[in-house]
């Protein structure tokens, strides 16, 4: 049976060939079986291993003493926890339309936490309660879009990035291709397709759109940790092209990645708002602040309230992700504070 | 160099199709009938159907739909839209509008976004420079369709300073507002860019350098600092400039300026198939050739991108 090495497509890696062939009888390239034996033998792993954690353990120690850093982790905390159960806050119906009362009432700021603290809104129903049910549509579209994004960029961008020449160059233009189209227009031209949308309709049309931000900079953060020594080091010692990929390449890698997910976070959060403002991303019964914001622009000379506090609600959110994403990259890139 | 002008050109063909087919079969592979909808409901004559499905080139496979459609445009000719009105006429009425908005836009983004951050990034840790940072990240954190909502109801509504609504384009005092609402997100980018630009340009050697061979304030700033700091900023503006065109749609949308933005809105939700393919096509190939511009201009600005 020959050596198979066609995950390295252009042979650029005459290290490879060092690999005992017995292990090629493994289903996969043979480079787990390599593993294994290689942690047996010399243990090179919890060197390194200490080595990524200090990063992240630097990290971690200066960002606890941010403010910034702070302030936005518990804000998100906050705002996670309302996704989850917004009953905790609140004992209104934000789906309850009382019309037998005037609607557009003006907000009651004494009765703390009551139905009536926000105002109502066109239909009658209490604007606190639906800001807090609203938060739902919002977070599950940014964090599901940032993961999907995150997995689908970074496994082409690290493809991308490891293996170079005629692989690269396709996927660069994949990624040249999808950059070409704005981001809103084409989401909204997919959307468009779905008679129903609901929080996944956007999740699937958001993703597809925005990965390649994401490929962008893990490709060129893959390109520049591939050269280092200890990847080197560790194609010399023998490891396979999965080991080097995952255990060396993408634990140094993913901090760059990490930041740009946090901030694009935040934007997903705008962009599935503004799609729902637009008419086009998110509809009833989903509760939205998009949704919100675009009826109550329709009144709002008489009532500013009715937009004021889903637009506050909904700025605070992406505000509290940038913030994190920029505590986050202080932390780990120091170069670019 | 003439290499890399000729490589970054012949990239960008497979890309320029390869955008033009992705926006193609979004569009005319998704569910929904354009010609059930122009009849509205109305029930159709099954003969008058297929003869629009066959004027509109609709009855061939897909693939043929796209040869069919690249081949007229290289005709120039971007076919009719459903309403019976040639696109490229659509087309030729929304852009100059939509180029004059978003040219406003850019003259704030370099206008104010530029000085801002060249400020924060001279004097860090200063009140200035607290100042912009908290200033760019809230505008960054307000949503534009709130942000037009909020400057439409104070400076036209409350103030009166300006027309809620832009009546006519030509005249350039009613666009400040839209512009400046369009402007707003990319400068706040370009004010930090440039900060962080700069910053991390004051330590760079050739600075220390040009400070000790005893230069000028002006010239060490304007001649070595800035030069440096600025390619990344001219490298975002360039590309923005093509995001500007083709993310007017909410901007447009409040003040009611019948751009590009508006048209392919409408278009979108009507299911107006060749408009919007039209349109986007133009947007891509803008998007395009601003880049390559970028990449060129790039090129010009740091001789260490030639090497290839």
């Amino acid at each position: 049976m020959p050596e198979r090495n066609e995950d390295i497509p252009d042979g650029h890696d005459p290290l490879r060939n060092i690999q005992p062939t017995d292990s090629d009888h493994l289903d996969y390239v043979g480079q787990q079986g390599l593993a294994v034996e290689q942690e047996t033998l010399i243990e090179p792993d919890t060197v390194k291993r200490e080595q990524a954690r200090s990063l992240w353990g630097d990290a971690w120690r200066d960002l606890r003493k941010r403010p910034t850093f702070i302030i936005s982790a518990l804000l998100i905390l906050l705002l996670i926890v309302i996704a989850i159960w917004p009953g905790l806050f609140t004992n209104a119906d934000p789906r309850a339309a009382d019309l037998t009362q005037d609607y557009l009432r003006k907000p009651d700021y004494t009765d703390f936490f009551g139905a009536g603290w926000f105002g109502y809104d066109g239909q009658g129903r209490s604007i606190y309660a639906r800001v807090l049910y609203g938060a739902r549509a919002s977070i599950t579209v940014g964090i599901c879009v940032t993961l999907a994004v995150t997995v689908l960029g970074g496994l082409a961008g690290m493809v991308s990035g490891y293996f170079g020449g005629w692989v690269d160059s396709v996927i660069s233009r994949v990624i040249d291709i999808f950059f070409g189209i704005p981001l809103l227009l084409g989401a909204l031209v997919l959307l468009n397709a779905f008679s129903v949308r609901t929080v996944w309709s956007v999740v699937i049309a958001l993703a597809f759109l925005g990965w390649t931000q994401l490929a962008r900079v893990m490709r060129g953060s893959v390109i520049t940790v591939k050269q280092s020594d200890y990847v080197v080091a560790g194609r010399a010692l023998g490891a396979g092209t999965g080991r080097l990929m995952f255990r060396h390449i993408l634990p140094n890698a993913l901090a760059p990645v990490i930041v740009v997910a946090t901030i694009a976070l935040g934007g997903y959060i705008t962009a599935e708002a503004t799609l729902s403002f637009l008419g086009i991303g998110l509809q009833d019964p989903t509760i939205s602040w998009g949704v919100d914001i675009s009826s109550a622009q329709k009144v709002i000379r008489q009532a500013p309230f009715a937009l004021f506090f889903p637009a506050a609600a909904l700025s605070v959110t992406v505000l509290a992700f940038i913030m994190l994403g920029d505590a986050v990259r202080d932390a780990l890139d120091p170069k670019l504070r | 160099m003439g290499h890399y002008v000729l490589r970054r050109v012949l990239q960008m063909i497979p890309v320029f199709f390869g955008a033009t087919l992705l926006i193609f079969l979004m569009v005319y592979s998704l569910p929904g009938d354009p010609i059930a909808a122009m009849f509205g409901d109305k029930a159709a004559d099954p003969a008058q159907v297929a003869s629009l499905r066959h004027q509109y080139y609709l009855d061939q496979p897909l693939w043929k739909q796209y040869l069919h459609y690249m081949n007229n445009i290289f005709h120039l000719d971007f076919g009719t839209s459903f309403t019976g009105r040639p696109v490229s006429e659509i087309m030729a009425d929304a852009f100059p509008v939509t180029i004059r908005l978003a040219l406003v836009a850019f003259f704030f983004e370099i206008f104010i976004g530029l000085p801002l951050g060249l400020i924060a990034g001279l004097y860090r840790g200063s009140i200035a420079d607290t100042l912009v940072l908290v200033l760019t990240l809230i505008v960054i954190s307000i949503p534009v369709f709130v942000l037009g909502y909020i400057a439409q109801t104070i400076f036209a509504i409350n103030l009166g300073w300006v027309t809620a609504t832009v009546q006519d384009s030509t005249d350039i005092t009613q666009l400040i507002l839209p512009g400046l609402v369009l402007a707003s997100l990319s400068l706040a980018y370009v004010a930090r860019l440039t900060r962080t630009s700069i910053g991390e340009n004051l330590r760079a050697d050739y600075m220390r350098t040009a400070v000790a061979k005893g230069l000028p304030r002006q010239t060490v700033i304007g001649r070595h600092l800035l030069r440096n700091s600025l390619i990344p900023v001219v490298t975002f503006l360039g590309t923005d400039l093509g995001a500007l065109m083709g993310g007017a749609i909410v901007t447009e949308g409040i003040f009611n300026i019948a751009g590009v933005g508006n048209v392919l809105y409408k278009a979108i939700n009507q299911k107006e198939g060749p408009t919007v393919v039209g349109i986007v096509t133009v947007l891509v190939l803008v998007y395009l050739v601003a880049s390559l511009v970028v990449d060129l201009l790039y090129a010009v600005l740091d001789p260490r991108i030639r090497y290839a």
